[in-house]
């Protein structure tokens, strides 16, 4: 196959998080984290980007069918990350700080068993300003 | 190595449909993108470029000449026709975002004689869209 094709979807979701680590003081947390420590938390709307690929089924002309793509991203990210507080409701930020960095690591491990095509990688966007893009341990020729 | 993006808007009409599957089974693969006479969208295309800049000019490439190729290979064949019936390159193909993206690539492939083509990037919504690469090239 002369070329490699993807297919890229974006969500959206919605939730809070707070910046900060157990293992620092105060003043390490409000030097290494800004107003994002501040003690009750923020919140972003968040973009996600999802991008897989696979070969382009001759029958339907898709990669994979979006409905089975944007179900499985509802049930193991959207479901549970829009409209929550990362740090208190979902299990992996308990002792993890959830910057946009580690977000893109949980999204990636979430969506890697999609079972219809192969997950390349996954970009989130904080603000319009900043973006993250993770494509799993030995992804550095995917990004 | 330095990457150059161009990028157009066109608006055409599709509708997915396999004549080798049946009616049922084509609304239950494709959902409303099966409606019998078609619906629109306005695509997106971005089209990257990678190459050296030229030491005299500064340029990888000569970005009116791109324009102009865009131009020819993709408005022309694209913009407000109705792709099913009217691009004899997706002739029958579905015309899903990757297939378009696909053929756009194919079209433009061999016309890019400065810089080589690196990614082409199909919307069709900005929810939606197709990657293009080169097979074996890094992203």
């Amino acid at each position: 196959m002369p070329v490699k094709i993807e297919l890229g979807r974006r969500y959206r979701f919605s939730a809070s998080h707070r910046l900060h680590s157990e293992r620092l003081s105060e003043a390490e947390n409000v030097r290494a984290f800004g107003k994002c420590a501040n003690p009750y938390g923020h919140g972003h709307n968040y973009v996600l980007e999802v991008s897989v690929s696979g070969e382009v089924d001759p029958a339907t002309g898709m990669i994979a069918n979006l409905a089975d793509l944007d179900g499985f991203v509802e049930r193991e990210v959207l479901d549970a990350f829009d409209h929550h507080s990362l740090n208190e409701d979902v299990p992996a930020f308990r002792n993890v700080v959830p910057t946009t960095e580690n977000l893109c690591i949980e999204i990636y491990q979430r969506l890697r068993k999609f079972p219809n095509a192969t997950l390349e990688r996954v970009r989130v966007q904080e603000t319009t300003n900043n973006s993250f893009e993770y494509a799993g341990e030995n992804g550095r020729e995917r990004l | 190595m330095v990457l150059i993006t161009r990028k157009i808007e066109f608006s055409a009409s599709h509708l997915y449909h396999n004549p080798a599957l049946s009616a049922e089974e084509n609304r239950r693969v494709f959902g409303k993108c099966n409606n019998p006479h078609g619906h629109g969208h306005n695509y997106t295309l971005e089209v990257t470029v990678a190459g050296d800049p030229d030491p005299v000019t500064g340029m990888v490439l000569d970005l009116k000449e791109l324009k102009e190729i865009l131009e020819r290979e993709v408005m022309q064949r694209m913009d407000h026709r109705f792709l099913n019936y009217e691009v004899a390159e997706l002739k029958g193909k579905i015309p899903t975002c990757e297939n378009i993206a696909r053929v756009i690539w194919e079209l433009l492939d061999p016309k890019i004689t400065q810089g080589k083509l690196h990614r082409v990037r199909l919307y069709e919504s900005a929810d939606l869209f197709a990657d293009c690469y080169r097979n074996g090239a890094a992203c």
